[in-house]
This record gives structure tokens, C-alpha cells and sequence, in this order.
């Protein structure tokens, strides 16, 4: 069972490497993460590779597939359908950002590390860094600019604001969506369980203590209200 | 990300059909956490996504006359949902709980979590499964190796086993149902597992044309006193950096048998045998969770960096041993 | 006639109380707008290739494959052939595309050809770092530090050391240029609004005066992004080339790899006291590195300054990403090589460090007296009599708690500042500032001392920064943005509303210097039953509203504070998890302006601290000269579940207030690393000598690292 890509990468690596002038020097290993990122030295084989695919892919179509070119793509997002033409690989947080400029959602680590960019799917919080676009077709997708009217402010966002929970700001549309969702799920939860819902969303600023007292509040504000506002 | 197709199969067998006898043709795709990030550092670049989310016999929890069994596709979420109320198998219920990110375990599938590639830094650097430099030299062992395997380290595979389930799934004795073009075979979760030879093979002895399509967990699994232990150096979303899983089929308070699993310290989930044997027929209380979580590192052969992680599966084997019984 | 200086307690209004940010409803809600969001039609995409080498000469570069793929529309060169690179990651070329993917491809296209250079990226002594690898950077002798030695009781040797971090901003650094007509607008996420224009103008041919430069929110700087970089100049060039915006922000990795570090720090110290504590003589050997240039001197022992003493530095060059200034830049480190060792060397005498060091407080300086009151009472807020206890808990049980103190320093005052105050007839109020708000609530602390000045609310006042259009700011770094904007604010604010006094004083039957401005009114002082409201006033302007300016007044600030912090942590010996259980932050910046924001700013500088203290640090492979851990996945920082409770009290007793408006940011980053290290010896009963306090260090200085 031979693993291409791998094998594939440390063929072209070591002849990017054998190519090169060394000037008498051991050679003292590098990084590939720029080579095969193909960032670096050499046309990477799978760039190619999926060149020639989309060269097949206009010629002769597999049925139930489609790409890797555009396609069109229906999202509903805070209740409204929008169609787009995008690739497979296009992200939901980039469809949302770059195509309908709706960039409430922040692109940070863009790994499903760090939070910057959950929304909300079918009632669940999720890294729209790492979801594709093509793949929330069909479902119900909640952002932070669906929460409220121009004019007004969700309670979890009136609490992040009266809790000072936030600083740069950068994180805070993650955290605040995170809290949606689990208020939502949760009518009644408990300060524990709100904070164990945010494992998934860090800050650089260090506004944990005011998004503790923030969610806290924000949840009784809610569940007063039988949890959904 | 370089550009892909996309296959949005409704059946197993459509979804068989759509991949390709390498990797590097085509890949199943669920959650996607791992396969995204995998694919956006050209770590893996397939050509064509297999999404299986839409097939429904792969979703949710339904019970056999052989046991529980999983759909691959379910989000450990729903996993949680479903354990948590009910308190059942509580080995399981605590490593799904270690995947401490609501997003994560919102995403995340049962079969993901399994089938989810090595979190090696020199891996995802692009090092290659048994991270070597240009010269085929393996750069673990003189390198930060401080999360690495102590376990089935001794060449060529140094990476350790990043699946939070596997090890209470392989304590519990569960099996996988795996659909190729050939029909379906059901193996043990351990056999899914292996330590690669050489830089052809993967860490998992599923094929490329093949899908996991669903986790058995045997009826007798009800029947064990089980637990697991993590040891985690944040609550936020974080690899263990040792897991012990184990179950234990009791008479009182003595032990009849006992699977104690090891996770985080090997390339594969680790079967800590001395251990299990250290406890068959004794009553189990601290001493006994001391001496087992000793035997349990019988073998261990710690690299440069990563000798702390003897200590911590003494001490994840003696915990869990408690906490199971608690 | 309003004087320029602080109103007395008792008339404040805005001022010292505990106000939300004005900003807040914008960020919460998703709306605020960072660089990284703006979209002008029509633009472009930009990616960098970047080296994958930590030390490397390039040979060769053909951008020709890339530049023939349709859609790619823009090339720049920032390391030509002949030309080395420095560290992984290190920018070599950009691309310009229509879309992120494509300039994706471009990039991936890009052939650069390097000759490999010898390097080095471990964080080693210089002993070991090799020729030409470091230099020595200052040796100091004060006192006579061997006599010392010789008439000390008791004296401690032990070695301290603190790694390279990095800055992490979540918004990346990077830019939305957009060249028009001329003239170029971008959105910088920036620290520095009013400074960077002139990076501009040389490499695009234009006067600076033609480059306007948009921050209206950035998400964390931490003193990395000051400077346009040479891919914001990149930005800006390749939307001059093409005509079009274009947008590079830096990836995730790159932003680790290349866009600031914290130096780091070692340290062999020896330092010596009598049997009731009081400290004689200091003995420091210490090196760090911060990349190719080096990295600071530190001031050793660190605000404790011990009479006898002898320090040496040395800087090591290594390859990794360059040091930029990182909140309280050098103080973390000499406070985690001095405050442990200080520690260690009480539990040595069998004493408790809080006595300890307020036996020495008078080596503080001239502010010994707010120190001693600073740690008095966060010894109070800890519980501290009942929590200490000699090294080692002895309580039964793998958890073991301890605590641990330390104090630390900074400077503050304020840079040069400048705000123009518009009063308009209907009575709208302007403040305009070439500043901007890193998320430290300098927006809100500009919006309260205009609104105090006037006589109005938060709402009246319409805060306008971000912007070089408007008057020039310094750059938000050391601390000192509050200083200078809340002066010159004052000054504009006083200056604008005397020149309203001037023209109601005759309506009121009064002469200017007999009117104030309180609660929406003007009126006499001492009579209010002659007053007019703050719209009617304002119509007196007629068609013409006053514009009056101010700058920085050192009068109205000062510099130089202190601050005591105390960490409560619990430590698992069998596993060696730390947790941070809780910490209480003492702090004194004289006139607090906002209180909520500023009890923000301690808060995120105890959890900031907390990552760097147990968890974060930047790990590089000297085999492949690689950072393992360039993502947010292995770059660790603490979640909200990591973080325990944490006090803030700021001192706000008369005394204190009176020295004027001082800076914030920075202090109370500093010693939260020292504290918890400090905490985890008492806990524990040995020192962890490194940070991050991550479980196999712990498990090592207890003896059970390598044990099988």
C-alpha cells in the first residue's frame, strides 16, 4: 500500500536538494514544509498532478463528482439562500470572508485550532476554516452577523460588552458564537458547562475572566427567557 | 489547498466506487479536521474528496445482538450525547470528553478519530511518516522527541498514535467493519492499527478503495468496570500525553480479567500485557494499581526527551485502575 | 478659565470609573472591521514564498511559470538572487492573484533555487554556539561583590531560564493596499498609524503626505507591528503594479516564524544575604538569544538592587525569526532570572519571601514604600499568611499547593501626542488623534477625558483615530499611548472649551475664567442657577465651530510604576500538571482613566503571563534548522478553563493619582512568570529552573524524568 504523496515529496525534495550547489558544505537538512507547501524550489508533482486532473476533469466527468473547477454552490446563511461558483477545496470561513464579505468570522490559525472562526451549523458550533463550502450545502448555517439587526445587540454580545470580555476583539465573534450555540442547546447550563464549551476558542489578549462573567450572565439573561432569544 | 474533485456518494458501494487504489488519488472525507489541515500543509495531497456524511446507514448509535455499534460518520458529539446521560461505558465516555472542543467533537467523527493521521511535528513539517532528513536518516531520535513514543520505538516508526478512542475501544475487545470493493470484513480496532514498516506503508491497515464504515463495541463491554485516564497538560483542546484505557471484568473486588490499554506513548494503542497480567485474580486497591501501573512500563524504551512519559503511564495505569472501581 | 491639570476626585464624573469600551458593541457583534477584513472591490490576493532554509543564499528565482497562469497579476522580489535569507520563513517573492487560491497556485509555481548556509537555531550558551555566534554586550561591576560574598550567611547558586516566545497576534500582520490615482490608502494592522507612512514613499516614488494609512481596530500587536514590514511595502508596490487593492496577510506560520519573538534569556546566578535576609551581593552570567541582531541588555538583579554586584551578558545570533519588542520588553526575563533566585535563596534562610522582601524593600528605590504597601496587600488578597508554608506541602496527596510572589517595574510617560477638538454649533463634539487602539481601550480612555473636560457624557463626544489624516500620534508601544493622548486630549478638550467660555461668558454675565462645563451646562462657578446647556452655549458659534489643538503635557503624567503579583498554583507531582489555581495583581499607573479597561489590562497580562509561564515557547530542530511548532495547535497557549481566579486591585489613594496618568500595558506582564515558578518551588519543594513549566519539567526537577 504505498503511501504516493509521501514517497512523492522526498523524491523531489532530495533531487531539489541534489540540484543544488552545496559549496563544500554537509549538508544540513531543511525544512520542507515550504517544498511541499511548494512554497519553495520545485513545482511540486501534485501541483501538476492536479493540473492534469482538471485537465481529465473538463474532459470526462465521474458521475457524482464534481470539480475540481468552480461549481455552483447554495448556502443558507442566517436564513437567506446565496449561490455561489466556487471550487471544492474553498473553505466556508473563505466563501463567507472573500465571496459575500460577511467577515464576522476571523480567519486565525485556519487548522481547527483556535476558535476565530466558529459559526454555527445545524445548531452546532464548528472551525468554518475547515469545513468546505460545498459540504454546508443544504444546511442551516448561523454567523455572527445573522444574531442580531444592525441596530441591536444579542445578549451574549450585550454581556461580552458590560463584562468588558473582550480586547482586541480579534477572538470575540468565536467566543460569542460558541456560547450561542451551547445556550442554545443548553437553556439552562451551568457555569461549568459554559466553560467547558469554550475549550475550543483561545484569546491572545487574555479576556477570559470577562467572558467567564459575561457567559455567566449572558445564560441567566437567556434561560429567563427559556434559553432562546 | 490545491484544487480537488469533490464526491458526494449516498451509498457505501457509490462511495467505494469513487476512490482510488492510492492514496493520492482519492481520500475519505468527514469530518475533515485533521484531512483539511493535512491537505492545506500538503502533507497529504489527494485528488479527489470522497464525502461520506451524506450516507446515512453511517450515522448514529444502534444496538445488535452482538453488541453497540457505531456508524463511522457519527459526530463524537452525538456520542457524547448519547453516553453521557446514560453513564455507560465510562472508559469511552471519558476519552470522548477528552476531546475537550465543542467544535472539535461537533465536527469530529467516530471513524475520524480512529483513522486521523499522527500529530508528529516532524510529519507535519513534512518530514514524512517516519521523519527523516534527505539523507533517509530518522530525525526523531536526536531531535524534540518530547511527545514521541516510548513504546514500539525502535525504528523506524517514532510517532505515537494521536486517536483518543482507540484505546478504550481496544480495551473493550471492539471491532471495525470495513467495505471494500470486495465486500465487508470486520477486524479488532487493535488490527486496524499497525507500526509501519518502511516509508510505503501507513499506520492503519485499511486500504485505499476501503471505508471504515462502522465500530462494534461487544455486549460484554457492559460488563466491565471500566475507565480512562488522561493526562493533559491544558483542559483547552490538547493531545494527552498519555492515555490509559481499561476494563476490567470483576468478581467482587477481585480482578477476573483486565484490559489496560495504553494511548499517546506508541505508534499504535499499546497493549500493556505485564499489567494486565500483574492484575488477573488480584483484588484491586492502591497497591495492587500501584504495582500494575509499574508493570506497565516494562519495556518502555524512552528517547532523549521523552523519558517523563514512563512516569506518566505508571501513573495513567494506576488511575484509571481507580477510577474504574470508584 | 479651565487650567490644564486633573480634576480633584470629587468633581470626576467619567474619570477612574469603571466604563465599557465604546468599541465593544462593534467587536461583539462582529461588525468592527480589522485589516484583515476590509474588501475593496476589484482586489487582489497576495501570497508569499518564503524560505524554507534557516540560513540560505538564493541562486536562482523564475516567477515565469506563475506569472503565465491566468489571473496572476503581480510579482515582487523582497530577496533577489545573491541576496541571503536569515530564518525559515523568511519572505523572498509575493504574488498577486484575483483569488486567495490562485495566488495559492501562483505561489507553489514559483521556482527559487538557494545555496545552503551554515546555522544555527538551538537556543544554546555561548560556549557551544560556535564562531562569530555571539558577542559579549555589557559587563558591570558595583561594589565589591567578592567581599560581599564572603560576609554573606547564606548563599544560593542556581541557573534560570526563560525561551523564546512569540508575540501571536491572532489578527496576522499583513495590509489591504490600494493604490488610486496616485495616491495610496491602506489598512495596516498597525501600532503605529501616524508613523509608518515614510516606508512608503521611497520604494513607490511618492511624497508620504500621499499615503494614507486606516487602523480603525487591530487584533494585538504586543510591540510586533510597528513598522509596515517589508510586505506591507510589498502590498502596496504590487497594487501600484497592477492597478488594483491588494491584500496580504501573513499565514499562520509565517506569523510565527517571522514576525517577532521574545528573546530569550539564561542565567547563572549566585547571590548572597546575611541570616535576617538582608541581600549583599549578586553574581549573574546570562546570555539569550533574539535572532541575527541580537537581543537587549538586561538590568541585573532586577528592581531590587542589591549593593554588591557583578553582571555579564552575552547575546547569541541565531537563526531564528527576528526579536521584536515584546510587551514589557526585557522585563519578563530579568524578572524571572532575579525574583526566583531571590526566592530560593530565602527558602535557604528558612524565610517567608514576603518577609524576605520587604526586609530588602528599601533596595527598590524611592518607591519602597509602595511596594511594601503593594505586597501588604496582595499578601491580604491572597490570604497569604495562611497559604504559605516552607518549600515542599507536606499535606498528604499527590496535589500539592503552593504560593509564590514577585514585583516588577516599568516606565510609561507618554509619547508625543496631538488632538485637534472640534466644538460644532449644534453642539457635537470632535476628538481627532493619529492614534489607534490595540484592544487596550484607548479609544474609550480618549472619548472620558474629553467628555470629563466638557462637561458631557460618553455619547457627546464622537472619538475620531485610526487615521493618519488626523493629528500625529506616537506609536502604541512601552506603555506610553495613554500618557500622551490623555494629556493632549485634556490640553485640546480645555483649550476648545475656553474658547467656548469666551464666547458665552457675556450672555451669562460673567467673564470666562469664572465658568465651568458640568453635567451638559456651562456656568458660573459657585452659581448655578447662571448657567445655559451645553446646546445653547454652542449656538453661540454661529456658523463657525472652534477647532483648538493640544499636545502631550508632561505636567498631567508621569512615569515609573510598580506592581506586586502573587500566583496560588496547585502541582499533580505524579504527573507533573501545573495549574494556575489563582492570582491576585497589585498595581499602581497613578490616574487610572477607565477603570474597567485597565483592570482588563491586568487580567489579560496575569493570563498572558500564565502562558508564558506554563506553556508557551517557541521550539526550533537544530537538525533542520526548522520551528516545530509554527501553528496554534503545538504553539501553546492556556484556554479559559487553564486560567484560575485572578484579583486586580489598582491603587488609586490620593498619593498615587496625583503623579499623574501613567502607562499600563506593560507592568503587569511581567511578573506573572516569576510568581508561578515561585508558587510551584513553594508547592513542590524544588525550583523548576525553566519555563514553560510544562509536565516533563516538572517531572525532571522532581527527580522523575527519566526514570523507568
Amino acid at each position: 500500500m504505498a503511501d504516493r504523496d509521501e514517497r512523492d515529496h522526498t523524491t523531489e525534495s532530495e533531487s531539489a536538494q541534489d540540484g543544488k550547489k552545496r559549496n563544500g558544505k554537509p549538508s544540513k537538512g531543511f525544512s520542507r514544509r515550504q517544498f511541499i507547501k511548494g512554497t519553495g524550489l520545485a513545482v511540486s508533482a501534485s501541483v501538476l498532478a492536479s493540473e492534469g486532473l482538471l485537465k481529465a476533469a473538463a474532459q470526462e466527468k465521474t458521475p457524482g463528482v464534481s470539480g475540481p473547477g468552480p461549481v455552483p454552490v447554495r448556502l443558507r446563511i442566517n436564513g437567506k439562500e446565496h449561490v455561489l461558483r466556487l471550487e471544492p477545496r474553498v473553505t466556508l470561513l473563505d466563501a463567507l470572508r472573500n465571496r459575500l464579505d460577511m467577515t464576522g468570522a476571523k480567519k486565525v490559525c485556519d487548522r481547527a485550532s483556535c476558535g476565530a472562526c466558529t459559526v454555527v451549523i445545524d445548531g452546532r458550533p464548528v472551525y468554518s476554516c475547515t469545513v468546505l463550502a460545498i459540504d454546508a450545502q443544504g444546511r442551516s448555517i448561523g454567523t455572527i452577523e445573522g444574531l442580531a439587526p444592525e441596530d441591536k445587540l444579542h445578549p451574549v454580545s450585550q454581556s461580552f460588552v458590560d463584562n468588558d470580555a473582550q480586547q482586541c476583539g480579534f477572538c470575540t465573534a468565536g467566543f460569542v458564537m460558541a456560547v450561542k450555540a451551547h445556550i442554545d442547546k443548553h437553556p439552562h447550563p451551568t457555569a461549568e458547562s459554559v466553560r467547558q464549551s469554550l475549550n475550543g476558542n483561545l484569546c491572545r489578549c487574555g479576556t477570559y475572566v470577562g467572558i467567564r462573567e459575561a457567559v455567566l450572565e449572558a445564560a441567566t439573561k437567556m434561560s429567563r427567557k427559556g434559553g432562546r432569544v | 489547498m490545491r484544487a480537488f474533485e469533490y464526491g458526494n456518494p449516498s451509498s457505501v458501494k457509490q462511495a467505494i466506487s469513487l476512490l482510488g487504489s492510492n492514496w493520492s488519488e482519492a481520500a475519505v472525507f468527514a469530518g475533515g479536521t485533521d484531512l483539511l489541515s493535512l491537505m492545506k500543509d500538503s502533507i497529504v495531497t489527494p485528488g479527489r474528496l470522497v464525502n461520506i456524511k451524506e450516507i446515512r446507514e453511517l450515522h448514529g448509535i444502534r444496538e445488535e445482538k452482538t453488541g453497540m455499534v457505531i456508524g463511522a460518520a457519527t459526530p463524537l458529539e452525538d456520542l457524547y450525547d448519547h453516553f453521557s446521560p446514560r453513564k455507560i461505558l465510562p472508559a469511552l465516555l471519558t476519552a470522548i470528553e477528552g476531546v475537550s472542543s465543542y467544535q472539535m467533537r461537533s465536527m469530529g467523527t467516530a471513524g475520524g478519530d480512529l483513522l486521523q493521521r499522527p500529530r508528529c511535528w516532524y510529519f507535519r513539517n513534512g518530514f514524512g511518516l517516519l521523519a527523516r532528513n534527505s539523507k533517509g536518516q530518522p530525525l526523531v531520535p536526536n531531535g524534540d522527541n518530547r511527545y514521541h513514543a516510548i513504546f514500539g520505538n525502535q525504528g523506524p516508526a517514532y510517532f505515537v498514535s494521536p486517536s483518543s478512542l482507540a484505546p478504550a475501544l481496544v480495551a473493550f475487545d471492539a471491532s471495525v467493519r470495513i467495505e471494500g470493493p470486495k465486500g465487508m470484513r470486520e477486524i479488532k480496532v487493535a488490527e486496524l492499527f499497525r507500526i509501519p514498516r518502511d516509508a510505503e506503508e501507513r499506520e492503519h491497515t485499511i486500504a485505499p478503495k476501503e471505508i471504515l464504515t462502522e465500530i462494534v463495541i461487544p455486549a460484554s463491554a457492559h460488563n466491565t468496570r471500566s475507565a480512562t485516564y488522561e493526562v493533559r497538560e491544558r483542559k483547552f483542546m490538547d493531545w494527552p500525553l498519555a492515555t490509559a484505557s481499561v476494563a476490567l471484568r470483576m468478581e467482587g473486588r477481585q480482578v477476573r480479567q483486565a484490559s489496560v490499554v495504553l494511548g499517546q506513548v506508541a505508534p499504535t494503542p499499546w497493549r500493556a500485557e505485564a499489567a494486565e497480567k500483574a492484575l488477573a485474580g488480584k483484588t484491586l486497591d492502591e497497591a495492587t494499581a500501584t504495582s500494575a501501573g509499574e508493570a506497565a512500563v516494562e519495556g518502555a524504551h524512552p528517547l532523549s526527551k521523552n523519558g517523563y512519559k514512563v512516569q506518566l503511564v505508571r501513573v495513567a495505569v494506576k488511575r484509571a485502575l481507580l477510577a474504574a472501581i470508584a | 478659565m479651565a487650567d490644564i491639570k486633573w480634576p480633584p476626585a470629587a468633581d470626576r464624573h467619567l474619570i477612574g470609573k469603571r466604563i465599557s469600551r465604546i468599541d465593544g458593541p462593534l467587536k461583539s457583534s462582529g461588525r468592527a472591521k480589522y485589516a484583515y477584513d476590509q474588501n475593496p472591490p476589484n482586489m487582489l490576493y497576495a501570497k508569499l514564498v518564503t524560505s524554507p532554509y534557516a540560513h540560505a543564499k538564493v541562486t536562482a528565482i523564475d516567477t515565469s511559470a506563475a506569472e503565465s497562469m491566468p489571473g496572476v497579476h503581480g510579482v515582487y522580489i523582497f530577496t533577489p538572487v545573491g541576496k541571503e535569507v536569515n530564518w525559515e520563513g523568511q519572505e523572498v517573492v509575493a504574488i498577486a492573484a484575483e483569488t486567495e487560491e490562485l495566488a495559492e497556485d501562483a505561489a507553489s509555481r514559483v521556482k527559487v533555487e538557494y545555496e545552503e548556509l551554515p546555522y544555527l537555531v538551538a537556543d544554546t550558551d555561548p560556549q557551544h554556539a560556535g564562531e562569530g555566534r555571539f558577542r559579549s554586550l555589557s559587563e558591570e561591576k558595583t561594589g565589591d561583590p567578592d567581599q560581599a560574598f564572603q560576609q554573606a550567611d547564606a548563599t544560593h547558586e542556581g541557573m534560570y531560564s526563560i525561551p523564546v516566545i512569540t508575540h501571536c497576534c491572532m489578527e496576522s500582520h499583513g495590509s489591504v493596499a490600494q493604490w488610486e490615482n496616485g495616491k495610496l490608502n491602506v489598512w495596516l494592522s498597525t501600532q503605529n498609524v501616524s508613523g509608518v507612512s515614510g516606508e512608503y514613499a521611497t520604494p513607490l516614488n511618492i511624497p508620504p503626505a500621499n499615503v494614507n494609512v486606516q487602523c480603525q481596530v487591530m487584533g494585538g500587536g504586543f510591540g510586533s507591528k510597528f513598522a509596515a514590514d517589508s510586505w506591507g511595502v510589498a502590498a502596496a508596490v504590487l497594487s501600484q503594479k497592477t492597478s488594483r487593492p491588494v491584500k496580504l496577510m501573513l499565514e499562520r506560520d509565517t506569523e510565527l516564524l517571522a514576525a517577532g519573538c521574545r528573546p530569550s534569556m539564561h542565567a547563572k546566578v549566585r547571590v548572597g544575604a546575611k541570616r535576617d535576609g538582608t541581600l549583599l551581593a549578586w553574581d549573574s552570567e546570562s546570555w539569550g538569544t533574539g535572532g541575527m541582531q541580537g537581543a537587549g541588555v538586561p538590568r541585573l538583579p532586577y528592581v531590587i538592587e542589591i549593593p554588591n554586584r557583578r553582571t555579564h551578558h552575552t547575546t547569541v545570533f541565531t537563526n531564528i525569526g527576528p526579536a521584536r519588542a515584546w510587551r514589557a520588553p526585557n522585563h519578563p526575563q530579568m524578572c524571572f532570572l532575579t525574583m526566583p533566585a531571590l526566592d530560593d535563596l530565602a527558602a535557604k534562610l528558612n524565610m517567608d519571601p514576603l518577609d524576605f522582601f520587604i526586609q530588602n524593600i528599601a533596595l527598590t528605590g524611592e518607591r519602597a514604600d509602595v511596594y511594601k504597601e503593594e505586597l501588604l496587600k496582595a499578601a491580604e488578597m491572597m490570604g497569604w499568611k495562611q497559604k504559605w508554608h516552607p518549600r515542599g506541602d507536606k499535606t498528604p496527596g499527590p496535589i500539592k499547593r503552593g504560593v509564590g510572589l514577585s514585583i516588577h517595574t516599568w516606565g510609561g510617560a507618554g509619547h508625543a501626542s496631538n488632538c485637534r477638538c472640534t466644538i460644532h454649533p449644534d453642539g457635537s463634539v470632535q476628538v481627532a488623534l493619529g492614534s489607534q487602539d490595540l484592544g487596550t481601550g484607548t479609544r474609550t480612555v480618549i472619548g472620558i477625558v474629553a467628555a470629563e473636560t466638557l462637561g458631557l457624557p460618553l455619547e457627546g463626544v464622537q472619538v475620531e483615530i485610526g487615521d493618519n489624516k488626523y493629528p500625529p500620534d506616537g506609536a502604541s508601544g512601552g506603555s506610553t499611548t495613554v500618557g500622551g493622548v490623555s494629556s493632549s486630549t485634556r490640553v485640546a478638550s480645555t483649550n476648545a472649551l475656553n474658547e467656548l467660555f469666551a464666547k458665552v461668558a457675556p450672555s451669562l454675565g460673567t467673564t470666562p475664567d469664572k465658568l465651568e462645563a458640568v453635567g451638559g451646562q456651562i456656568r458660573v462657578i459657585g452659581d448655578p442657577s447662571k448657567s445655559m446647556p451645553w446646546k445653547q452655549a454652542c449656538a453661540k458659534l454661529g456658523a463657525t465651530p472652534i477647532v483648538a489643538m493640544g499636545e502631550r503635557n508632561s505636567t498631567l503624567i508621569s512615569s515609573g510604576v510598580g506592581g506586586a503579583q502573587m500566583a496560588e498554583v496547585s502541582v499533580d507531582i505524579e504527573t507533573g500538571v501545573v495549574r494556575m489555581e489563582k492570582m491576585v495583581a497589585v498595581q499602581d499607573c497613578g490616574l487610572v482613566i477607565d477603570l474597567k479597561t485597565a483592570e482588563s489590562q491586568v487580567y489579560g497580562a496575569c493570563i498572558m503571563g500564565t502562558c508564558y509561564a506554563l506553556h508557551e515557547e517557541k521550539i526550533m530542530d537544530q537538525q533542520t534548522g526548522t520551528c516545530l511548532n509554527a501553528n496554534m495547535e503545538f504553539y501553546k497557549l492556556s484556554g479559559l478553563d487553564d486560567i484560575g481566579e485572578i484579583a486586580v486591585h489598582m491603587m488609586t489613594d490620593p498619593a498615587i493619582e496625583n503623579r499623574g496618568v501613567i502607562g499600563l500595558g506593560e507592568p503587569p506582564v511581567v511578573s506573572p512568570g516569576a510568581a508561578i515558578s515561585n508558587a510551584v518551588a513553594n508547592a513542590i519543594g524544588v525550583r523548576v529552573p525553566e519555563l514553560p513549566m510544562t509536565p516533563n519539567r516538572v517531572l525532571e526537577a522532581l527527580g522523575k524524568g527519566g526514570k523507568v
